[in-house]
């Protein structure tokens, strides 16, 4: 689904991926781990359309496209899906406004009919619901005055909502109190299927508790160092990242 | 002969001429036009270096040299006026064409019980008496030009009166039309509300220019409100690309008595407004809202002052701004406390959105406190459209122009908000959609 080969990237004239190469197949799940300032949320924005960062090398492939050229709408609506670490506040823009033009636009890219706004309404409930937000969330404006936990939620619900084939969550666990992730899991692993694809950014390995990774990759100095499964990400939790950059430099 | 005597040159001989066409009955009143005339030839139009017009040159209006208009009443096609029509609820509506009142609207006005309507053309011709007071007074006439000479060439308007403690259930409509002319043509028309004690009374201001109008519309609006008396007034200006109008309204407001404003400055070439109200006893409130949404090379001018003059008085004023292509605007907002005016509360707000580099905005927020122990906040931002928002809202699979949209949309809908009555609210929404999509869509990069 995902073909990422050799990727260099630039920030302000900065060398942050210095040559990544990453494969990801429908139906996978993986985390990316590594030490603060490795270029894991360069990672992310850049698949998902971000300006600012300069490629210099490399190729990204997404279902057979050429990833890197497309404008960030055109990524979602090929569903491409990036849940922010820091989710934007837009005064004035109310949470089922922007779920129902998002909604509609990626349908009308699959040239499906617009959803009647009865029926796309009973369809955010449930999930709503399943996600423990409360209903006077829809009329609510995007992300205002949310805390960090219900910005994370409102990520997860939209990301319910939109069913990407490819989701990119940024650090989606940091900042949640135990309840609080146990939700956004639960929310992930919904989504979890085998046409359903998903690159979770994480430092920490305890969302790795709850959603179970079939990769886990560490991420550092700009390129993928490692690659395992779940019992690496227990292993970094256990050991930290030194080691695994001394291996890579022997 | 000089570049100012030049400039008045047209206004001069429309006066003339109007002199010769025109016989008051009223003695007091062909006094006052004589003087107010003098008076305006005296001043001139106010220069550069008067420090209220400061942004905002006279010169385009002195170059046009808009003549008078016909004193003929025109007819008019009412689907013409649907764009501006109140339609979202039942309303009283009076139509004026190039400031003439012309009975369009079958309404029954007239009929309308506690709320008495004079059409000024009617009582200026005959004694006028009941408008002496409203005319004559020095402290009116001659507070600035464009009242004097609104005052010199006066000839429609419309004196509304309510009764005490009458609540109009419906808003009453004026609509002044700008309409294409022979010769580009001033109007004058004047407006004078007196709303009674515990009285309730919706009124809306609508300026709207018809296709290829590039007239001059010198409006003056008098509003008295006496105690307890409540007032919303809606102001929209949807004048024509090629439209002039300088626009001034003055309210004197009684104890517990209640103001409150709506500008929505969406059309015109060069448009400028003096809001200012008169704080005059305890409890008196007043609320300033405005919009202003311009592209490109329109030039809109908000002048705005709110005198505390009693104690336990309270203002809030919120305008918006949004300037594209090479429009310019300018806000001015003044708040002044007396010194016996304690216990006065006043905020307010002025925000920008700029969205093209050659937009301009100049904004002066400025407080005048005499006064100890009051309650006074202001200020003014202005900014770009968010590139953190519209990444995300990409990044959901809209578009970048749909993103922008979205944007400015919530950016001028904040003043929406600000009216409580839902049907007044819709028609609100439906003016300010008339001009948002270009806004959003003619959009250089900064």
């Amino acid at each position: 689904m995902l073909s990422i080969t050799n990727l260099h990237a630039k920030v302000e004239g900065k060398e942050i991926l210095k040559g990544l190469n990453l494969e990801v197949k429908a139906g996978e799940i993986h985390a990316i781990m590594g030490p603060n300032g490795s270029g894991k949320s360069t990672l992310v924005h850049i698949l998902a359309g971000r300006e600012g960062y300069e490629v210099t090398a490399g190729s990204v492939t997404y279902l057979g496209k050429d990833l890197l050229s497309m404008p960030p709408e055109e990524r979602a609506r090929a569903g491409v899906f990036l849940a922010f670490q820091y989710p934007v506040e837009i005064p004035g823009v109310n949470n089922v406004y922007l779920l129902k033009a998002a909604y509609n636009a990626i349908r009308k890219q699959r040239g499906e009919p617009q959803m009647d706004a009865m029926d796309f309404l009973t369809v955010v409930k449930a999930k709503m619901q399943f996600m423990g937000i409360d209903p006077s969330f829809l009329n609510r404006a995007v992300n205002e005055g949310f805390s960090g936990g219900e910005k994370k939620r409102n990520e997860i619900l939209q990301m319910l909502v939109l069913e990407p084939r490819l989701a990119l969550l940024d650090e989606t666990d940091s900042g949640l109190d135990i309840d609080a992730l146990k939700i956004v899991a639960q929310g992930i692993n919904e989504l979890r299927s085998p046409e359903h694809a998903m690159v979770m950014v994480t430092h920490y390995q305890r969302l790795l508790d709850y959603v179970e990774p079939d990769v886990v990759h560490v991420l550092a100095d700009g390129r993928i160092l490692k690659s395992g499964d779940k019992q690496l990400a227990l292993e970094l939790e256990r050991r930290g990242y030194d080691w695994v950059l001394a291996e890579a430099a022997a | 002969m000089n570049a100012m005597t030049e400039a008045l040159r047209p206004y001069t001989e429309g006066f003339k001429a109007f002199a010769s066409t025109h016989a008051d009955k009223a003695v007091w009143l062909k006094d006052l036009r004589r003087d107010a005339f003098a008076h305006f030839t005296a001043q001139g139009f106010p220069g550069e270096r008067d420090e209220d017009w400061k942004y905002t040159s006279l010169r385009p209006l002195e170059k046009r040299g808009f003549v008078s208009t016909s004193s003929v009443p025109e007819q008019i096609q009412p689907g013409l006026l649907e764009p501006v029509l109140l339609r979202e609820q039942p309303a009283y509506q009076l139509i004026f064409i190039n400031g003439r009142y012309t009975p369009v609207l079958n309404d029954a006005v007239n009929r309308i019980s506690g709320l008495h309507i004079t059409e000024l053309s009617q009582s200026l011709q005959q004694d006028a008496r009941g408008l002496q007071t409203w005319l004559a007074p020095e402290t009116i006439w001659k507070r600035d030009s464009f009242t004097a000479l609104n005052t010199a060439f006066l000839q429609d308007g419309v004196l509304i009166e309510c009764d005490a403690a009458v609540h109009l259930e419906r808003p009453l409509q004026l609509i002044f039309v700008s309409r294409q002319q022979p010769q580009p043509s001033a109007c004058y028309p004047r407006i004078l509300l007196r709303l009674g004690a515990h009285s309730q009374v919706t009124v809306i201001e609508t300026y709207y220019g018809l296709e290829g109008s590039a007239n001059f519309t010198d409006s003056v609006t008098q509003i008295l409100l006496e105690d307890s008396a409540s007032l919303e007034h809606l102001r929209i200006h949807r004048e024509s690309p090629g439209d002039f109008h300088v626009s001034r309204v003055a309210v004197d407001q009684q104890h517990a008595s209640s103001y409150t404003s709506h500008t929505f400055n969406l059309g015109g070439l060069w448009i400028r407004t003096d809001l200012q109200t008169r704080l005059q006893a305890p409890q008196a409130r007043t609320v300033f809202n405005g919009l202003y949404a311009v592209n490109g090379r329109q030039h809109v001018d908000n002048h705005t002052r709110i005198e505390h003059l009693s104690p336990d008085t309270h203002s809030d004023e919120l305008y918006h701004g949004i300037i594209g292509g090479h429009a310019r605007a300018v806000f001015n907002g003044k708040v002044i406390v007396a010194k016996h005016a304690i216990k006065t509360n006043a905020a307010q707000s002025n925000n920008n959105l700029l969205l093209s580099r050659g937009a301009e905005i100049d904004t002066k927020p400025e407080l005048e406190i005499y006064a100890d122990d009051v309650q006074c906040s202001h200020g003014a931002t202005i900014g770009q459209l968010d590139e953190q928002a519209l990444f995300y809202l990409r990044s959901r699979g809209i578009d970048a122009q749909s993103a922008r949209g979205m944007l400015v949309e919530a950016f001028a809908y904040r003043l929406l908000e600000r009216i409580d009555t839902p049907e007044l609210r819709a028609y609100a929404a439906r003016q300010i959609n008339s001009v948002l999509p270009g806004l959003a869509t003619v959009m250089e990069p900064l």
